[in-house]
C-alpha cells in the first residue's frame, strides 16, 4: 500500500472501523444531535449523559466511510470522564491536527489515540469525513438540555 | 445496439486515446484510468486547440461588430449552432439556444414555460431517478405557483414503472420532464412512450438528455420531445456551455428568460420588443469560446461515429457488468436491460469513499457519492454508491484494472 494511504488507513482506524466502540443508542441521554454531510449523504447520531459538567457516557450511530466512523468511535472513547470545556478544547485541537494547523512536527501527547488521524491533512476531501462526528458532539452539547421522560 | 455491428476499421481505440492529452497523465504513479466520464469527460486535442486559436485569432464580440473579426466571430458562434441543429436533427437552428449547461437549460423552460402556463393545483411529473437539476428547478416554480411534483416511481433494477405513469397523467398535468438515460443507474429510459402519452393529453415534454447524447443517436423530431436540455462538458466539448433545443412555436410563447444586451432588438424606457428565437432566450455576451469549441467537438464525435461509438460503449459495459460480478460482496445498482456505459455498485461493509480514495491511489478516477440523486439513493435504502462510467476512449483492459483495484480494497478491509 502506498505510504500516504497507510497513514490515512492506519491499523487502528481500519480495527475501529471494523468494530465501532460505544456504537449503541444511550436511552438515558440528555444531549444529543444528529450530524450530517450533505457532500456524501453520511449520517450520524451522537448521544451524551452529562452530569455536574462531566461526560458520563456518549456514544453513536450512523453510516459513513472508514474514516468517520473510526473517528466517531476513538471520539467516544477519549471523551468518556472528560469535562465539557475539556471535550471543546479537544474537538479544537483534533481540528488543527487534520487540517494541518500543528505544523508538521506537532506535540500529540493531549491527542492521544487521535494521533492516528494526522494523515487526513494530505487528504482535504476527507477532512469533513473525520470531523463529522465531533461538530455534532459540538452540536449537541450546546443544545439545550434534554428533558428526560420517565415514561 | 449489439457489439457485432462494431466496424474494427473505422474503430480504434488506441488512435483514439491519442486524440485526448490527459490520457497519458499519471497519477499517483500509475497512468491515468478515466472512469468518470458521467461527472465530465475528457477533451480532444481538437476541442484544446480550437479554444487557444478562438483566443488567438478569432476573439471579438458577436452579433454587433461590423470589423472583420466580429463578422468571424459571429459566423463561428452561429456555425456551431448549426452544426448542434443538425447533431440532434431539430427541423431549424432557430430551436438551438445556448445556455451554461443543462441545469441553465432546465431552469430556463421552468422559469418561462412553468411561469406563464403553471396555475394553482397544477402537476408537473418527473421520476424518481431524476438528478437535482431535474427536480429543484420544478420546485422552486411549483411552491411559487401552488402546483404538485408528482414522481414516477421505478422497479428494483431502475426501470420506470410505466404504469404508473399513466396513472398520475391527467387533466391537471402541465408538463413532463424526464431523464433520457439516468446519471446514477445507466438506465435507458423508454422515452418515446413517455412522449406518445403524455402528447395524448397535450402535455409537452422536457428531456434531460446530459447522459444521453454522448451516448446515443438522438433525433428530436423523431423522439417528438418538445424540449431536450444537454451540457457540452459530458460530450468532449468545454465547461460552461450547454443546449436547450424547444419546438419553435413553444419558443415563440415563452416570455424572455434573461433581459439583457442581444436578447432585443429595440428598446426605450417606455418599452422594450425582444429579439426574435433563439436570441431572446441569450441576453449578454454568450460563451463564445465555449460555443465553439463544442462545435468542434460535435465534428470530434461525428468523424468517429455516434453508431460506432454506442456499439463499442455497448461491449465495454458488457465486459465490465461481467468482471465486477465475478466480485464476491459487490451488488451493482441498476440493472436495468437498457443501459448505457456506467455502472453504479456497493461492497459489503466498505463504504464508497474509501473506494473511492484506494482506487485513486491505483490511478482509477471514479465518482463516490450520492451523485446528486439523493432521493434515488433513498429508494435504493443506500447513502451513496461507486460509480464507474465509459467513454469512448476507455479499453477493455481499463475495466481489469479497476476489477482488480475493486479487489484489493476488499482484501485491505477484510
Amino acid at each position: 500500500m502506498d505510504s500516504e494511504l497507510r497513514d490515512l488507513y492506519q491499523q487502528v482506524i481500519l480495527d475501529h472501523n471494523k468494530s465501532p466502540r460505544n456504537y449503541k443508542k444511550l436511552e438515558n441521554a440528555n444531549f444529543e444531535a444528529e450530524g450530517y454531510n450533505p457532500l456524501c449523504g453520511d449520517r450520524i447520531d451522537i448521544f451524551l449523559v452529562v452530569e455536574n459538567d462531566i461526560v458520563k457516557d456518549i456514544s453513536f450511530q450512523g453510516s459513513g466511510c472508514a474514516i468517520s466512523k473510526a473517528s466517531a468511535s476513538l471520539m467516544t472513547h477519549m471523551l468518556k470522564g472528560k469535562t465539557k470545556k475539556e471535550a471543546e478544547e479537544l474537538f479544537v485541537k483534533f481540528h488543527d491536527l487534520i487540517t494541518g494547523k500543528l505544523g508538521d512536527n506537532p506535540s500529540l501527547d493531549e491527542l492521544g489515540k487521535l494521533a492516528v488521524f494526522a494523515g487526513v491533512k494530505e487528504f482535504p476531501a476527507r477532512v469533513k469525513c473525520a470531523s463529522l462526528a465531533w461538530h455534532t458532539m459540538h452540536s449537541a452539547l450546546n443544545k439545550e438540555e434534554k428533558i428526560i421522560s420517565t415514561e | 445496439m449489439k457489439s457485432g455491428i462494431i466496424n474494427k476499421t473505422i474503430y480504434d481505440v488506441d488512435k483514439i486515446r491519442k486524440d485526448f492529452p490527459i490520457l497519458e497523465s499519471m497519477i499517483h504513479g500509475k497512468p491515468l484510468c478515466y472512469l468518470d466520464n458521467a461527472a465530465t469527460t475528457q477533451k480532444p486535442k481538437s476541442v484544446i486547440d480550437s479554444d487557444v486559436n478562438y483566443y488567438t485569432h478569432l476573439n471579438a464580440n458577436i452579433h454587433r461588430g461590423v470589423h472583420f473579426l466580429s463578422e468571424a466571430a459571429t459566423k463561428a458562434y452561429e456555425d456551431a449552432r448549426t452544426k448542434i441543429q443538425k447533431f440532434i436533427n431539430a427541423s431549424s437552428e432557430k430551436e438551438i439556444i445556448f445556455t451554461k449547461g443543462t441545469t441553465e437549460s432546465i431552469n430556463l423552460v421552468a422559469q418561462t414555460l412553468g411561469r406563464s402556463i403553471l396555475k394553482e393545483g397544477d402537476e408537473i411529473i418527473i421520476s424518481t431517478m431524476e438528478h437535482h437539476s431535474n427536480i429543484v428547478p420544478w420546485q422552486l416554480i411549483a411552491s411559487e405557483k401552488k402546483a404538485k411534483i408528482k414522481v414516477i416511481p421505478i422497479t428494483d433494477n431502475g426501470d420506470l414503472i410505466l404504469d404508473e405513469y399513466k396513472k398520475l397523467l391527467s387533466q391537471r398535468t402541465k408538463i413532463v420532464s424526464i431523464v433520457y438515460v439516468s446519471n446514477s443507474l445507466g438506465t435507458i429510459n423508454d422515452v418515446e412512450t413517455i412522449i406518445s402519452l403524455a402528447h395524448e393529453q397535450n402535455v409537452p415534454v422536457l428531456l434531460d438528455a446530459a447522459q444521453a447524447v454522448n451516448h446515443l443517436p438522438v433525433d428530436v423530431q423523431k423522439l417528438d420531445c418538445d424540449f431536450l436540455a444537454f451540457s457540452g462538458h459530458k460530450l468532449y466539448g468545454p465547461t460552461g456551455i450547454g443546449v436547450l433545443y424547444g419546438k419553435s412555436h413553444y419558443l415563440e410563447l415563452m416570455p424572455p428568460y434573461q433581459g439583457g444586451g442581444d436578447m432585443i432588438s429595440k428598446v426605450t424606457f417606455k418599452e422594450t420588443t425582444f429579439n426574435t428565437i433563439p436570441y431572446k432566450f441569450e441576453a449578454g455576451t454568450s460563451n463564445i469560446a465555449g460555443t465553439i469549441g463544442l462545435g468542434v467537438a460535435m465534428d470530434y464525435v461525428n468523424a468517429i461515429g455516434i453508431d460506432n461509438i454506442a456499439a463499442y460503449e455497448h461491449e465495454l459495459l458488457e465486459y465490465a457488468t461481467e468482471e465486477l460480478l465475478k466480485i464476491s460482496g459487490l451488488r451493482i445498482i441498476g440493472q436495468s436491460d437498457h443501459k448505457c456505459s456506467l455502472i453504479s455498485f456497493i461492497l459489503n461493509n466498505i463504504h464508497p469513499h474509501d473506494v473511492g480514495t484506494f482506487l485513486d491511489f491505483e490511478g482509477i478516477a471514479i465518482r463516490t457519492g450520492h451523485h446528486c440523486t439523493q432521493p434515488l439513493m433513498d429508494r435504493f435504502g443506500v447513502p451513496a454508491t461507486s460509480r464507474a462510467s465509459f467513454s469512448l476512449y476507455n479499453t477493455k483492459q481499463e475495466v481489469d484494472i479497476l476489477a482488480a483495484g475493486i479487489k484489493k480494497v476488499i482484501e485491505v478491509f477484510k
